[in-house]
Formats: structure tokens, C-alpha cells, sequence
């Protein structure tokens, strides 16, 4: 049996049907207008009440009125690809809600919390409910963890990336890019898991700084590894070219030539893994050992880290410890946002041109 | 090697570099350092330094890349050292307990709670996050205005750059009381839906479902991000057929983007999900862990292989952490073959691209 | 079926950029009109005028006005759709659906347009692959990819997903260009065919082939490089491969550039 859709009006004006009908301009505010109407008095009805409740069930009511609007004027397939876009907008804004939601609570309660003492102090002798203290040492740790995790990692994942690009063939190539895809997507816990039982089971020694960047290095490394090869990549073959032609053989090619065209690139791709493992909580806990107080030595004694001390604090029943928890969280969140922005304006003004 | 054509399913992620196929600029680099013309080292024949150099370059760039293949070949080899001796303590069968009191005597630890609470709040936040992500995608691909498309990416992307702990912090602080009323609603309303059943009541607080949500805000940008790529990809051939057959937008989306992409948004899909099974602390923040097998996700309980490695690691005894290396291990080998599998289709889909 | 098309005056611009100017030709119905001309000339820019296609290129609009039996394309409220689902169009490069089997791939157009059974559809993709002289090609395997087909077979399959949905015009942005030159005999004789039914409009860059299969031939040309493509003569094929009018005409005809 065949069913049609209604072909658009044939008139007299227009004998081939391309006249679409579309909804008047002033319709969708005035259905808005009806659906915050209608909303509000649903709302005094019945029980339902609070602000989000409000917007899903407006949203609800208006996409189901725009939607009849429009088959009813404009035809089934107007009102269809009215319905999915409004949907794909909608899915958009679903994403934005927990972003903004995240960085304007983080900095509300942190920036309760966050003074000059807080930068500077640590807690040690600052008992569970008391106020004061701060978290530098968290802050000390995090950075010279980030650091060695740093020393670890470029020179491996340079290395790799430089492999694949310049020299790979055949089946260890292969194998090693199929795995670092791979190895992006260990979960941390796993990788601090693996540190551990070499390093404190295994060989005995106790838990620092230094360990926590191992397992921080597993996480940093392939993400590093890909960025680079990228940028590797994009640098023009006949650059290489020029180079082999006037004798320099290809290491020194590599060194001098490749790698200095890339390394804008590079470094964009560098600053966003360690802001990734900046934030790395699970391998923290443990590696790094428990500690209140400020050890500038990773090498030695458990020293402490900032996603360490927000996790610690934030599962505390004390609204003095939820509070450093959140001041510390923003702190992070001003370190590793920092990061992504510098790694961006870097990338974006630095283009290989 | 740097002569092969790009992988057309790659794109920079950072920045927006275009090559040229011109020579570029070679700033800042001496071309002086290459041996005179002349000299017999032009034609690389002469130089036993540069055959040296060479192979000592060659040597550590490939010596690093073993290395990668060894630390996750080491992975699993150290974490087995340890899984044995606990499956060897283990009393009852180690894949169908629940309770875990490994460091008491008998030993009893199983991960039949964890495993599925783990499935079960990796899989619910999946479903929640693949149908937004890929109308984000859609969004920014297609239905964005063309310049603040890049922009609008950076922003979702920023998301990513959220550190997982401050999710939990914001989880735990924030979302739970705000979704009380929601799962009020659900309870009370649709409570007749087994998940959705609370039996005696509920706090509605540090429940799976709340872990859910947050996990599914966490995975967010990488299954819009990857599913973007795809999307970005479909041919404009492809989208002028659909177009020049009469069209409208969705339609053009439902006959060229979303076909073509459906191996794309499938990986995306896969990769999120490894990165929901290994969480750690975002799920040990909000949820209120038990031991307990429940489908009852508007209940508090539920547990993690992760999250309970993060717990209750301070207070395990030698059983104890073998008995959670041993579940490490488990979480290891299962996030391990989801991200295989998802890479494997990528790297399939860029070799069949669509298009003849 | 088969209109004529009538263009007065029209523009086109890409944002402030004209790319084409003033062109003012009448295209009867039943019959086959080439655009000829050099690269960058605004031919293809044109084409994709007259089924509204240039517009999907955000910035894209026009002045003037294109007429279909009379009534304005782009007159006030035509919905573009609609003009897409009356005047076909077939690319250069054979684009039928990777995904779709090559019944799926000529019904594709139908299925916006409502649904139909199985049977009406069968009916439908028979008549069509006939009309693209591809049936007896494919009638086996119509459940097999679009993709799987070689290039002039794939063609076809586009053409015959082009009448499938019967458009008034049928319009070709040279569509032999990615083919053997078998492949492109036998695109030539198909259209022959086709002009029975409906109006034709094909962009060329090959002379040989607007000679051989067009009535009518419009010539383009840029005055410089950055100006607008304008249409300098169109007339009768005999007539313009033969005795042109214009110099810059005769100049391309004979290879002098281009």
C-alpha cells in the first residue's frame, strides 16, 4: 500500500510545488512564551519544583509543541529535521552544563578557602577539624612530581615517536603503534599497581615521590608518543630531502632539522600530557605515602600531592576539610587549565607554515 | 616512515597545523653544521661517524620502543606474581564471591560485586553519554556555525582536561543532593522498573546511578571527540548526494554522516567504556560501597574493581593487597582487550574508508 | 515532464566575491545544453545555481532570477528542497552511498519522499536501472554494495538514481571526467537517450563531447583571472563548433587557450 507524505500545495501560482510552507517568524518565541507558561502552571499544580526540574520539563513541553507546529504547517519532514536539530543543540548544551557547573563551583567554594596562608602552609599539627593550614606541601610535591615525570617521559616518547616516523617498517613498527594506542587506555590504578609491586613489594623500598612518577610516566608517555609522531609527520619530507642532499646524514637530520620544525608542536603536546597527569589521582595513593608535612625531596619519604590531598580531604565527614578539598581543586584545576591554554596559544601561533 | 602518506584518518590534535608541500621555513637551524662540499663525507660513504651516529640513534630510538612493549608485557607479568598466591589463599571460588575478607582466616574474596558493579555503572554511563557525544559531534561537524566550530571543539574538550578528582569532588559535593529530586521522581514515578526499584526507601544519594552520571560526564569528550573525527571525515561528495537528491539537514546526516561513521562512533563508544571500567576516584568518592550484587541503582551500594583498590587499600594486610593486585589484574586484562578491540576498528575503518 | 529553464540576469556571489555574471540564456525543454569553457570559468559555479546546490557552501547567494516553466526558483518562500527533488543532478566523480546496496542507492530519493512497498519500490528501481541502460548489468546482485560496481557502472547507478524520483532536469557536472573512455561512450548514449524525457544540462571540459552530444552549446569565459565568469556566446552546437560568433569562442574551439 502506498502512503505519501502530502505533497507541498499545488496552487495555481505554483504549479510545480516548490513553495515550501514555513512557520511564520513570530511562532516559536510565542511557543516559548506558551511553554514557560504552561510550565509555571504545571508547576503550581502539582509538586514538582526546583529549577532544573523547571528547564527539563519546559524543554520537554516546548519540543513537543515545535514539533507538532511544524508537521502541522511545514510537513512531516520539515518537523522532523526541526526535531533533530533542536536535539542536537539541546545535546550540546547537556555538555555545558556539567563544565560550567564544575569550574563555577570549584571556584566559589575554593575561592573561600584560598588566602596567602593557605598557599604557603601545610597541615601538619592541623588536626581534622581544625581551620588554617594549607596545602603547599600539596603543591610542592605535585610540581616536582610533574617535573620528573616530565625527564622521564620526553626523551622516551620522543624517542618512540621519532621511530615511527623516521624509521619505522615492518613488524615492530606495527606492533608498537597498535600498543601505544593501547597503553593510552590503562587505567591508572593498574599502572600504579604495577609500580608497586616492583617497587615496595618486590624490591622492598618504601613509598615517595619518585615511584608515583614512574607510574605517572606509563600514563604520560603514550600520550606524548602520539602528539609528537603527528607533528613529526606534518613536517614537509622535502625539508628532509634538502638535508640528505647536502650530506648530513640522518640522525643529525633528525637532531638539527626535524625535530626544531615539529617542536612548537611538540611542546603543545608535551604541556597537555602533563597536565593530564598532573591530575592523576590513583597511582598518588599509592605510591606517595601519607604525609602532612612539606618534603621537597621525591626521592625520599612520602611526600604529598594535590589530587592526593583533595581525595583525602573531600571523603572527610568535616565541613573544614571538604572546604581545603575544594581549595586545593581549584588550585589544580588553575594549574592544569593554565597548561591547556599556553599549549594551545602555543599551538595556534606557531603553525608550520 | 616519514615518506608514507598520512594515515587520512589522522588529524593534529593540538593546534591546527596545515603542511605545504613548499619547503618550510628552517629557522633557527644550521645547515652549516653538514660536512663541506667536497669533503668525502657528502656522500655519506666517508663518514664512519655518521654510520656510527646513525646506528646509535637508530639503536635508542628503537630501544625505546621495545621498552613500551616491555613495561606492558612487565605489567602483566609482575601483577601475575602476585595474583597467584592470592587465588592460592582464596578459600571460595574467586569469580563467583562476593565478600571480600581476604586477610581473614579462611581467606574469602571473590569479585563477583565488583565485577558487576563495575559493568553495570560503566555500561549505564555509556548509555548515557554515547547518544549526547554524538550529537555533540553532530553538532560541531555539521550543524555549528563553520567558525565557531573549532571553538565550540576546544570547549568540549575541555571537559577532558577536568582532573577525574575534581569530578568526584563535584560528584560527590554537588551533583548527589541536586539529583535527589530526579531520582525521587524515578523511584516514586517508575518504580515499577526493576533498576529503578528502592524497596524500603532510599537516600538517593551515593548511589550507582549518581556514579553513573559522573562517569558519563568523564567520557563525554573522548567518544564526541573521536566520533567529531569521523564525522569530519564523510566525504563532501557524499553529503552533495544526499544533498542534490532534495535532502533536509537530518536527512543528509541519517543517509551520509552517521552510515559512514557508524564504525567510528562504535570505537569512540569502546574507548569510553574502557575509560568508565577504570576510574578510580571519582567512583570511590560517590559511591557508598558495599559488597552486594544489586541491579538496584537508586540504592547506596554498589562497588569497583577500582574504586575498591583505592579504598581499601590502607587497610589491607599482605593477603589483602594481593587479593587487590589480583583484581587489579583482572580490570587490567578487561580494559585491555575493549581498547584493543576498539583500536583494531579504527585502524580497519581508515583502511576501508567509505569511499571507492 | 521536462521543463524549460529560462535565466534572467543572474549573479552569483560567494560572500562579496562575484564569482558569475550576467547570464541571461533560455534552455529548451527535450533537449541537451552544454556549458563549455575553461577552468575556473564559473560553468560548474553556474550549474549549481539552477538546482540551488551552491548554496549548501555557507555565504553563497544569488541575484537574478531562474525560471522553471515560469516560476522563479528563487523567488520568495521556494523551499530548496523541493527545487532539489524537481531538478536531479549528477557529480563528477560517481558518489552512489558506500553503505547502501545498489537497490537501496536507487530508491534512496524516493524513500525521503514518503514510503512505498516493496513491490512499488522493485518496480521503481527497475525502471530506473533501465533507464541508465544498467539493468541487465546488476539485476542479480541488486543487494549488493553500490561501491562494488566499476567506475562507469557506478555512473550509471547515480543516473539512475537521479531519475528515479523523475525531476524535470537532469543536470551533469561532468560526469564522464572520471572515466574510461568505453565508460564515457556509453554515459554519451545514454544521454542521447534520456533527452527523449528530460531536459539536460552537462558541463564539459571536453569540446569533442559537447560536440557529439548536445543541441545547444554555451560558452564561458573570464575576461582575467579574479574577474566573473560571464557568458559569452550560446547557440546551436553545429553552428558554434562551426562558425562562431565571438572571437574569444572560436579562439577556445581551436585550442588557442584553455
Amino acid at each position: 500500500m502506498t502512503v505519501t507524505t502530502a505533497p507541498p500545495a499545488r496552487s495555481v501560482d505554483d504549479p510545480l510545488g516548490l513553495v515550501g510552507r514555513v512557520l511564520p517568524v513570530w511562532v516559536l518565541p510565542a511557543l516559548l512564551a506558551a511553554t514557560i507558561l504552561v510550565t509555571l502552571g504545571l508547576f503550581a499544580v502539582t509538586p514538582m519544583q526546583g529549577k532544573a526540574d523547571f528547564v527539563v520539563v519546559a524543554a520537554v513541553i516546548y519540543v513537543a509543541l515545535q514539533t507538532a507546529a511544524s508537521f502541522s504547517v511545514e510537513g512531516r519532514r520539515r518537523a522532523v529535521d526541526r526535531f533533530f536539530t533542536t536535539l542536537v543543540y539541546t545535546a550540546f548544551a547537556i555538555a555545558m552544563i556539567p563544565l560550567i557547573s564544575v569550574v563555577v563551583t570549584v571556584l566559589r567554594n575554593g575561592a573561600e578557602v584560598i588566602n596567602g596562608n593557605f598557599l604557603t602552609h601545610s597541615l601538619r599539627n592541623i588536626g581534622p577539624t581544625d581551620t588554617g593550614g594549607g596545602i603547599y606541601h600539596g603543591m610542592i610535591g605535585t610540581l616536582e612530581q610533574a617535573l620528573i615525570t616530565s625527564v622521564i617521559s620526553i626523551p622516551i616518547a620522543v624517542l618512540v615517536a621519532v621511530y615511527l616516523v623516521e624509521y619505522g617498517r615492518g613488524q615492530l613498527a606495527r606492533a608498537v603503534t597498535f600498543f601505544v594506542d593501547v597503553m593510552t587506555g590503562i587505567p591508572s590504578i593498574v599502572a600504579g599497581l604495577f609500580i608497586f609491586t616492583v617497587w615496595v613489594l618486590i624490591l622492598g623500598f618504601s613509598r615517595a615521590g619518585l615511584p608515583a612518577t614512574f607510574a605517572l610516566a606509563i600514563l604520560m608517555i603514550p600520550t606524548v608518543v602520539r602528539s609528537t609522531e603527528e607533528m613529526l609527520k606534518l613536517v614537509p619530507n622535502e625539508l628532509r630531502e634538502a638535508s640528505y642532499a647536502l650530506g648530513v646524514p640522518k640522525w643529525r637530520t633528525i637532531l638539527r632539522i626535524v625535530i626544531p620544525t615539529a617542536l612548537p608542536g611538540i611542546v603543545t603536546g608535551i604541556m597537555l600530557g602533563v597536565a593530564r597527569v598532573m591530575g592523576e589521582t590513583a597511582p598518588l595513593l599509592l605510591l606517595i605515602g601519607a604525609t602532612d608535612s612539606i618534603n621537597t625531596n621525591p626521592f625520599s619519604g612520602p611526600q604529598s600531592a594535590l589530587p592526593f590531598i583533595i581525595f583525602d580531604q573531600a571523603a572527610r565527614p568535616n565541613d573544614q576539610a571538604v572546604a581545603r578539598a575544594w581549595g586545593a581543586a581549584l588550585v589544580l584545576i588553575v594549574l592544569v587549565m593554565l597548561l591547556n591554554l599556553i599549549a594551545r596559544v602555543i599551538a595556534r601561533f606557531t603553525r608550520v607554515r | 616512515m616519514a615518506n608514507e602518506p598520512r594515515n587520512p584518518g589522522s588529524r593534529p590534535r593540538v593546534g591546527q597545523q596545515q603542511s605545504d608541500s613548499g619547503v618550510g621555513r628552517i629557522s633557527g637551524v644550521a645547515l652549516g653544521d653538514a660536512p663541506a662540499l667536497g669533503s668525502g663525507a657528502v656522500t655519506g660513504l666517508g663518514g664512519a661517524s655518521t654510520r656510527f651516529g646513525d646506528r646509535v640513534f637508530k639503536s635508542l630510538s628503537q630501544g625505546a620502543s621495545v621498552l613500551l612493549l616491555v613495561v606492558i608485557a612487565a605489567i602483566a607479568i609482575f601483577l601475575l606474581t602476585r595474583t597467584i598466591p592470592a587465588l592460592q589463599d582464596d578459600t571460595v571460588n574467586f569469580l563467583t564471591e562476593k565478600k571480600w575478607l581476604p586477610d581473614s582466616s579462611p581467606s574469602v574474596f571473590g569479585i563477583a560485586a565488583l565485577a558487576t558493579g563495575t559493568l553495570v555503572t560503566s555500561l549505564l554511563a555509556l548509555l548515557m553519554a554515547v547518544p549526547v557525544s554524538v550529537g555533540i559531534a553532530l553538532f560541531i561537524a555539521h550543524y555549528a556555525p563553520r567558525r565557531l566550530a573549532n571553538g565550540l571543539g576546544y570547549i568540549v574538550d575541555l571537559l577532558a582536561a577536568v582532573p577525574s578528582v575534581v569530578f568526584g569532588l563535584w560528584g560527590l559535593k554537588f551533583l548527589v543532593p541536586h539529583m535527589v529530586g530526579l531520582t525521587k521522581f524515578l523511584a516514586d514515578h517508575l518504580g515499577w522498573f526493576p533498576m529503578f526499584d528502592v524497596g524500603d526507601g532510599s537516600t538517593y544519594r551515593q548511589t550507582m546511578f549518581n556514579a553513573s552520571v559522573v562517569l558519563a560526564v568523564m567520557i563525554l569528550p573522548i567518544i564526541s571527540a573521536v566520533s567529531r573525527e569521523v564525522f569530519l571525515q564523510v566525504p563532501t561528495m557524499h553529503l552533495e548526494a544526499a544533498q542534490a537528491l532534495g535532502a533536509t539537514r537530518w536527512e543528509t546526516m541519517r543517509m551520509a554522516v552517521l552510515p559512514f561513521g557508524r564504525s567510528g562512533v562504535i570505537s569512540a563508544s569502546m574507548l569510553g567504556l574502557g575509560r568508565a571500567l577504570g576510574e578510580t576516584v571519582a567512583v570511590a568518592l560517590v559511591l557508598s560501597t558495599n559488597y552486594e550484587i544489586s541491579l538496584k541503582i537508586l540504592n547506596p551500594g554498589g562497588n569497583t574493581f577500582a574504586a575498591n583498590i583505592a579504598l581499601q587499600y590502607g587497610f589491607a594486610g599482605d593477603t589483602g593487597i594481593n587479593a587487590l593486585i589480583a583484581s587489579g589484574m583482572v580490570l587490567f586484562v578487561i580494559t585491555l582487550l575493549v581498547n584493543m578491540t576498539a583500536r583494531w576498528i579504527i585502524g580497519r575503518r581508515a583502511a576501508f574508508s567509505g569511499a571507492n | 515532464m521536462a521543463k524549460r529553464i529560462d535565466v534572467s540576469d543572474l549573479n552569483v556571489f560567494y560572500g562579496s566575491f562575484k564569482a558569475v555574471e550576467d547570464v541571461t540564456m533560455s534552455i529548451e525543454p527535450r533537449s541537451v545544453t552544454a556549458f563549455i569553457g575553461p577552468s575556473g570559468c564559473g560553468k560548474s559555479t553556474f550549474l549549481r545555481t539552477i538546482n540551488r546546490m551552491h548554496e549548501v557552501i555557507p555565504g553563497a547567494r544569488v541575484e537574478g532570477k531562474v525560471a522553471l516553466d515560469g516560476e522563479d526558483i528563487y523567488g520568495t518562500g521556494v523551499d530548496p528542497v523541493n527545487v532539489r527533488r524537481t531538478i536531479g543532478m549528477v557529480f563528477q566523480r560517481p558518489n552512489p552511498f558506500p553503505t547502501m546496496s545498489i537497490f537501496d542507492n536507487v530508491v534512496a530519493g524516493i524513500k525521503l519522499q514518503g514510503r512505498r512497498g516493496r513491490a512499488e519500490l522493485s518496480k521503481i528501481v527497475e525502471a530506473a536501472l533501465r533507464g541508465a541502460n544498467l539493468w541487465d548489468e546488476v539485476k542479480d546482485r541488486l543487494n549488493q554494495p553500490g561501491s562494488g560496481l566499476s567506475g562507469g557502472q557506478q555512473q550509471r547507478l547515480c543516473i539512475a538514481r537521479a531519475i528515479a524520483v523523475q525531476p524535470q532536469v537532469l543536470l551533469m557536472d561532468e560526469p564522464c571526467s572520471a572515466l574510461d573512455p568505453i565508460s564515457t561512450l556509453a554515459i554519451e548514449d545514454l544521454i542521447t537517450e534520456l533527452k527523449t524525457q528530460y531536459t539536460i544540462v552537462i558541463v564539459t571540459h571536453n569540446m569533442q563531447q559537447a560536440a557529439r552530444v548536445s543541441d545547444r552549446t554555451a560558452f564561458f569565459n573570464l575576461a582575467a583571472t579574479g574577474k566573473p565568469g560571464r557568458l559569452i556566446e550560446m547557440d546551436d552546437t553545429t553552428k558554434i563548433f562551426s562558425n562562431p560568433a565571438q572571437r574569444s569562442t572560436e579562439d577556445y574551439i581551436s585550442g588557442r587557450f584553455g
